[in-house]
């Protein structure tokens, strides 16, 4: 993975640096030592890692205010992070960067439940959230499935998703407001407990930003009512052809499913064998669909489901009769990565997202491709959005299989643009897929992109080497030659 | 009068802009013009209209979503989901009306940039959250792309967002994709009568609470119920407060059952208006046709829902020729206000943003005469940092400010 050069500039002024985060940070919220450092060499995408220049661990807003200011004013870049949990390396440190970490921001610090909000610290986990209204009936929506370590800073950087969001969403339509710390050091609330925004929506787009236009020190969630209950069918179809149309029927219909999960033949092998879910061995694509609501309804469009699946030809159909049961439909899903992980040395998890009416077409592509590049390809996806999740089996010990696994992954991404879709539904481009923006992307749509960070971030200088593949000097990407009068008065029709 | 130019394709767009770019000539960017009384009076001599960029780009309603070009009229494509049982979550409101003009004349686009949602909006998110994807032109005439076609994607930054509620000031738009959902079978709603204000609040908040899946939640004092042109309601001869449940037809009565139940203690008298009538009565929310009458001045105010009926009342303490209509649980108040003189005018807007010091929110002035929106800030004036913020946003897509501001 190319990264920027270092600068040696700042290597040397290394120790300075530290002394004054030390006189804004006091104790032991500035880590030097390379002992303390290891756990931030990497996140979870965990191929790659690299020493950060320093860890600073602010408590404050006015210090997390200092530090950036401190860093504009003296040309240090800064790389922000919340629980490290990204899988595109969107927290992944850089040498000669300051490891801004946020997990001390970990305080629920308030709970609105007549307005259905929460007002929280970017550190406190996604399942945090959740847990601390539970007992009143109220959850937070996103669910990714790093959910239990996972930040809601990290969620907010990252607009994560989870295998709910066909129904409710991802991080940035449940959001109503957050704070964050521009690089100048300027602090600025966005939203609140009201509804929309006021002027331009930068709290959507500081959503997904991945950490390059700021840094968020709180954020207020819209908390949902939890549904009354939750009935989930299992659904085996002898050919994948049979359960990407069933998918498409049960839209079409007018039912949107809590969830809507698919496994191809080989994950449902592997997590079967890992969790013993009870899963049909002899099904070459498995659907799991999630309703949930009154039970009333649970119970009407349960029914309607079904008839859909046995309409398509589905060879197996369960519909759950407990929680207990329920859970159990899942587990083999949830654990279908480490199970994954039980049959290989290593997986690359790709994420792209493509219509689902090409779905059948694209594991068939895929395949070939696999033959092509030698490595297996095992295929768990949320069927209902469209978002695959290919799982790569590669050993990374074996450098010319790690070089093949990167090389299918991108062909993956590529396929996936190329039938309409995009390179990245809910992970992020990171590091990971940053050098595949221009497959999906034209130079005047990354430079426009790359404008609107100068506007943030005039010196490129939060979470460098991420997102663009090549990041343009703002006064290069802001230069205009305007030809005045050059161009005729347009031949447009006139009133 | 402003000249219109009408381009016909996006490329005739690019070089429109390209033009306005090369000459210095500012340029006010509308869809179909329904709401060009909104927001402050343009001060350009050139109006590009969309109206000519229009049609289908694709629909797939399997695939949840519709492209479109920008100017595309609202009603053909909602008349379009409709054949096929969809529609918009976001419920666009239809301003024609009470900005002076005819109903159903605004295009998708025009709805986007405006991110105006209806009373949906409390249940199913706002117009920016269901804009997945857009082509442009920028103020550099170059054409660009953000999002895609696809519900899940986090592909580059969110631009679809920053064009949301951006009023054709940091790009001008030619093609633009949109989520769309299921149309419900059934829609029903449950009338409370005769609460006051804080009561009908406290209601509403406690019904968005509970786990029936409410996806409307407005309240109309006596006056404005009167004026309904639903006979049920107007007929009630005291407040009415509405709440809606939609989806199939088992589940809409078993939670309007369970609602009915939770409010028969409090509520004096409670009734029901079922699909066709539900339809009409919340179109009349949506587009706010029953408050004040058309000469009055009228605010859209966004607060959090539990502080609806204090904020009126603060602003009660000034001005007491108000009406107002309450939606999204009390979040949203629309407050009509009498004319007067220009003196009076002005210091309404000190009173109406005066209110939401405290709580947080936002106001628009929606309707006035030009004068005053030409003197009062239309828009809810923003704290320094972020003011200069947007102005840095907006330079990065149009460093020579040929479309405006706003």
């Amino acid at each position: 993975m190319h990264m920027p050069p270092l600068d040696p500039g700042i290597l040397a002024r290394r120790a300075e640096i530290v002394s004054a985060l030390r006189a804004i940070v006091p104790g032991e919220g500035v880590i030097a030592d390379d002992v303390g450092m290891k756990p931030y060499e990497c996140d979870a995408l965990s191929a790659y890692r690299q020493m950060p220049l320093v860890v600073v661990l602010p408590e404050t807003v006015e210090q997390v205010s200092r530090i950036l200011r401190y860093c504009q004013d003296h040309g240090v870049k800064v790389v922000p992070r919340g629980a490290g949990t990204s899988l595109s390396g969107g927290s992944m440190p850089v040498g000669d960067a300051i490891l801004l970490g946020m997990s001390k921001f970990n305080r629920i610090l308030e709970i609105d439940l007549p307005n259905r909000c929460a007002r929280v610290q970017p550190g406190v986990t996604n399942l945090g959230i959740s847990a601390a209204v539970e007992d009143d009936g109220f959850y937070y929506a996103p669910d990714p499935s790093s959910q239990i370590a996972c930040s809601i800073g990290g969620n907010v950087a990252e607009n994560s998703g989870g295998v709910h969001c066909l129904k409710y969403g991802l991080t940035t339509n449940n959001l109503l407001g957050i704070e964050m710390v521009l690089m100048n050091g300027e602090v600025v609330r966005l939203g609140g407990k009201h509804l929309d925004s006021e002027g331009y929506d930068l709290m959507g787009v500081m959503t997904g930003s991945e950490g390059l236009l700021g840094v968020v020190t709180e954020v207020t969630v819209r908390l949902l009512r939890k549904p009354a209950t939750a009935r989930a069918v299992l659904l085996g179809f002898p050919t994948e052809a049979g359960a990407a149309d069933c998918v498409a029927s049960v839209i079409a219909a007018g039912i949107i499913p809590g969830g809507m999960e698919m496994m191809d033949r080989d994950a449902v092998q592997c997590a079967e064998a890992y969790v013993g879910a009870g899963y049909p061995l002899d099904a070459e694509a498995l659907l799991i669909v999630e309703l949930d609501g009154p039970p009333v309804e649970v119970d009407h469009l349960i029914e309607r489901v079904v008839a859909i699946a046995r309409d398509k030809g589905a060879s197996t159909v369960r519909v759950s009769t407990s929680e207990q049961e329920r859970l159990l439909f899942w587990a083999g899903r949830k654990a279908a990565f480490p199970a994954v992980g039980q049959i290989s040395p290593d997986y690359m998890c790709l994420d792209g997202s493509v219509p689902r009416r090409r779905l059948t077409e694209v594991l068939a592509r895929m395949r070939e491709l696999s033959r092509q590049h030698r490595l297996r390809v095992v295929n768990v996806f949320h069927a209902g959005d469209g978002n695959l999740h290919p799982l790569i089996l590669f050993d990374a010990n074996d450098a010319d299989e790690l070089r093949r696994a990167e090389e299918f992954g991108a062909d993956i991404l590529r396929l996936c643009v190329e039938v309409g879709g995009v390179l990245t539904g809910e992970h992020g481009v990171g590091i990971e897929k940053r050098d595949l923006m221009g497959v999906q992307f034209t130079q005047i749509d990354l430079d426009q992109q790359m404008r609107l960070k100068c506007a943030f971030d005039p010196d490129h200088l939060l979470n460098p080497g991420k997102v663009f593949p090549q990041l343009r000097r703002c006064a290069e990407l802001g230069r205009l030659v305007v030809h005045h009068g050059k161009v005729p008065f347009p031949d447009i029709p006139r009133f | 009068m402003a000249t219109v130019l009408r381009p016909r394709d996006a490329e005739e767009l690019r070089r429109t802009v390209e033009w306005a770019l090369n000459d210095g000539v500012p340029l006010a960017i509308e869809g179909r013009g329904s709401k060009r009384n909104y927001g402050p009076p343009s001060r350009s001599d050139h109006v590009v209209s969309l109206a000519a960029i229009e049609g289908v780009v694709e629909y797939q309603p399997e695939e949840l979503v519709i492209a479109v070009k920008a100017g595309t009229p609202l009603r053909e494509i909602e008349a379009l989901l409709a054949q096929r049982r969809q529609m918009l979550a976001f419920e666009p409101p239809d301003l024609g009306a009470i900005l002076g003009g005819a109903k159903g004349e605004g295009s998708l686009a025009g709805a986007l940039m405006c991110n105006l949602a209806g009373p949906r909006r409390i249940a199913a998110g706002a117009a920016r959250d269901h804009f997945l994807g857009f082509q442009g032109v920028n103020g550099r005439a170059e054409r660009f792309k953000a999002g895609g076609r696809m519900v899940k994607n986090v592909t580059g930054y969110d631009l679809s967002k920053l064009m949301a509620g951006s009023l054709g000031t940091l790009a001008a738009l030619d093609e633009v994709t949109v989520k769309i959902v299921p149309a419900p079978e059934r829609v029903h709603t449950l009338l409370l009568v005769g609460l006051d204000d804080e009561a009908a609040i406290a209601a509403l908040c406690a019904a968005m609470g509970s786990p029936h899946e409410v996806s409307g939640a407005a309240h109309l004092p006596a006056t404005l119920a009167g004026r309904s042109g639903i006979d049920l309601v107007a007929q009630q001869g005291g407040a009415v407060t509405a709440i809606r449940v939609e989806g199939v037809a088992p589940s809409v009565e078993a939670r309007l059952k369970a609602l009915r139940a939770q409010f028969a203690p409090t509520a004096p008298a409670m009734e029901e208006l079922h699909t066709m009538r539900s339809r009409q009565f919340w179109e009349e929310v949506r587009d706010a046709t029953l408050v004040g009458d058309p000469a009055s001045l009228l605010w859209r105010i966004s607060c959090p829902p539990t502080e609806g009926p204090a904020v009126v009342a603060a602003i009660r303490q000034r001005r007491l020729d108000t009406e107002v209509q309450y939606d999204w649980s009390g979040g949203l108040i629309w407050l009509s206000l009498a004319p007067g003189d220009p003196a009076t005018d002005d210091a309404a807007h000190v009173a109406v943003r005066g209110a939401l010091m405290e709580c947080g929110g936002h106001a628009t002035l929606v309707r006035a005469p030009e004068a005053v929106r030409a003197r009062v800030p239309v828009f809810q004036p923003r704290p320094p940092a972020l003011a200069a913020l947007s102005r840095r946003v907006k330079e990065s897509f149009d460093p020579k400010g040929i479309f405006g501001t706003r």
